[in-house]
């Protein structure tokens, strides 16, 4: 007699969701409109009804978040696939929560990104303590692609979800002596347990030139992989500027200021020799300690499940949009 | 005499396997899949932790048997040095292979341009002259007193291994310090022993000066 055992609670095989699917939920989501008809909802309640748009992207962790896909910045104009969500959100270099690169995702709940407000003053017409849904208009979250290259020589690429800087600081209207944009990360040990430790002098600070702000390739990113940033990636508001190192995306921003004079910068302080204010990805300028002719993709492993080495792009790629703020600059000089 | 025989005899397999157990984890993190997005990254800093460790835990055998007065802590010195060499060359051989994938003129450029990998090839160079030397043969190869001078260099490679820890991290960063610290310790516990020794024998040249002056009065 043939005695067959069936689990109690049997999952047929048309029943699993297969990896690509289920790896790609987001974007499928994204795809079969959802977010789409939010956003085109949007400004049919907008009107009297307190802005639902608005809300639609509170930063709530875990939630799904989506913007207008801008067609210059698409996994498919990268001619590159993104790194899989699950590698961009357990590693990470954010030292306010732990110096391993997965202590980020490990403490990621002491954030706590809701409400969240930010802090504008110096050289600008209107500033103030802002709302983050005030400064970051829902209709304006564009859904772009970016490579991201780490000055420790690895490189990821990341569909993020955000505003152009440049949007924001124009509704802001900083005066004529505003030639630098200064940010600061929030400084609260009881939210950020690594700025217990003096790693760096806290608050994280960094800063761009007005040029280079104004710049349409930065922004100011609320999320990625189609949801709300994730807290051990910078939530709920970080900058994204894909043609410098990463550590010039400073994260969970609770300051901006105008300023006339160049701003002090977090890692330039701690290490000038290292770390410049510019900080563009520059393959022919090596760091100190190692070179930046290539780095290490994350995700994308040979045969021995190692990440391959790919040669590192002037710019990180992003020649073609940014060379020209540095016309004239030697770039040895201003690292 | 026979029973403190009897104590190594069982001690010693113990602390083999105590010192392989790194090891055998770091196998079983890789058989589970557990080395993150950059096994390299991983394998290099674990192995390279646990070469530190080992290096301050031969070092600390000597104040070990002064502080407890057990000779016999003295013939688990050389184990743990090879350990310690051990998990450098793991250190070194991962970057080489792993992270550099034998790229021998990066290599030969690392070495001469980055300061931190110069000063940790400074310390796998010295652990390597002395577990090449550890063997009894070698010490009577070379002489007791050249090889006991030769291997005063761990020493250096004792200060060079958290240095380089030290450099190699970004920003201010608290743990190469305590190892830093540690291994500082542990010298200072010779050199106040050497200076014990060096007042204790002007002190008892002193006395029998004294007692021959006092013989001759």
């Amino acid at each position: 007699m043939i005695i067959r055992h069936r689990p109690l609670h049997p999952i047929r095989s048309s029943e699993i969701t297969p990896k690509s699917v289920f790896d790609n939920r987001r974007a499928i989501l994204r795809a079969m409109g959802f977010g789409g008809m939010a956003m085109a909802m949007a400004p049919l309640l907008g009107a009297g009804l307190g802005n639902p748009a608005q809300a639609a992207w509170r930063p709530e962790t875990g939630k799904a978040l989506s913007g207008t896909v801008n067609p210059k910045y698409t996994a498919k104009a990268l001619g590159v696939e993104p790194t899989a969500y699950d590698l961009v959100t357990t590693y990470n270099n954010f030292y306010e929560l732990g110096t391993g690169k997965g202590d980020p995702h490990e403490n990621a709940g002491f954030l706590k990104p809701t409400p969240w407000s930010i802090k504008v003053e110096g050289a600008v017409e209107k500033p103030g303590t802002y709302d983050i849904d005030d400064l970051i208009k829902a209709e304006d979250i564009e859904d772009r692609v970016y490579r991201f290259r780490c000055v420790e020589a690895w490189s990821m690429v990341i569909p993020w979800l955000g505003v152009p800087l440049s949007k924001v600081i124009s509704r802001l209207k900083p005066t004529s002596k505003a030639k630098y944009v200064y940010f600061e990360t929030l400084f609260d040990p009881n939210q950020m347990p690594g700025q217990n430790r003096q790693v760096l002098e806290w608050p994280y600070k960094e800063g761009l030139r007005m040029d280079e702000a104004m710049n349409p390739l930065s922004l100011l990113a609320v999320g990625l992989h189609g949801e709300v940033l994730p807290n051990q990636n910078g939530a709920p508001l970080r900058l994204v500027v894909p043609w410098k190192y990463g550590f010039k995306s400073i994260k969970s921003i609770v300051l901006i200021r105008f300023t006339e004079k160049q701003p002090p910068t977090s890692w330039n302080e701690a290490n000038g020799r290292e770390y410049g204010f510019y900080s563009n990805v520059n393959p022919n300028v090596s760091h100190p300690r190692w070179s930046q002719a290539a780095e290490k993709v994350i995700g994308q492993n040979n045969l021995f499940g190692l990440p391959i080495k790919q040669p590192t792009l002037m710019f990180n790629g992003y020649e073609e949009e940014v060379a020209d703020l540095y016309a004239g600059m030697n770039l040895r000089t201003f690292y | 005499m026979n029973t403190d025989a009897h104590r190594i005899r069982v001690l010693k397999p113990l602390v083999h396997l105590a010192s392989l157990a790194p090891l055998a984890w770091l196998f079983w993190l890789g058989a589970q899949g557990q080395f993150g997005p950059n096994p390299a990254e991983f394998i290099n800093r674990y192995s390279g932790d646990w070469a530190i460790r080992f290096l301050l835990i031969a070092l600390a055998v000597t104040p070990l048997r002064g502080l407890t007065g057990w000779a016999g802590a003295m013939r688990f010195r050389r184990m743990l040095g090879l350990y310690a060499f051990f998990y450098a060359l793991l250190h070194v051989a991962s970057y080489v292979a792993l992270d550099q994938y034998f790229a021998w003129g990066a290599i030969w450029q690392d070495i001469l341009k980055r300061n931190y990998i110069t000063v940790g090839m400074l310390a796998l160079v010295i652990l390597t002259a002395l577990a090449v030397t550890s063997p009894k043969a070698m010490v009577k190869k070379l002489g007791g007193r050249n090889w006991t001078r030769l291997h005063k260099l761990v020493y250096v490679a004792a200060i060079a291994a958290p240095v380089h820890f030290f450099m190699m991290r970004k920003g201010f960063q608290i743990e190469p310090l305590i190892y830093g610290g540690i291994a500082g310790a542990l010298l200072a516990y010779r050199a106040a022993a050497r200076l014990r020794v060096h007042f204790r024998v002007r002190a008892a040249a002193s006395a029998a000066s004294e007692e021959a002056g006092a013989k001759a009065a």
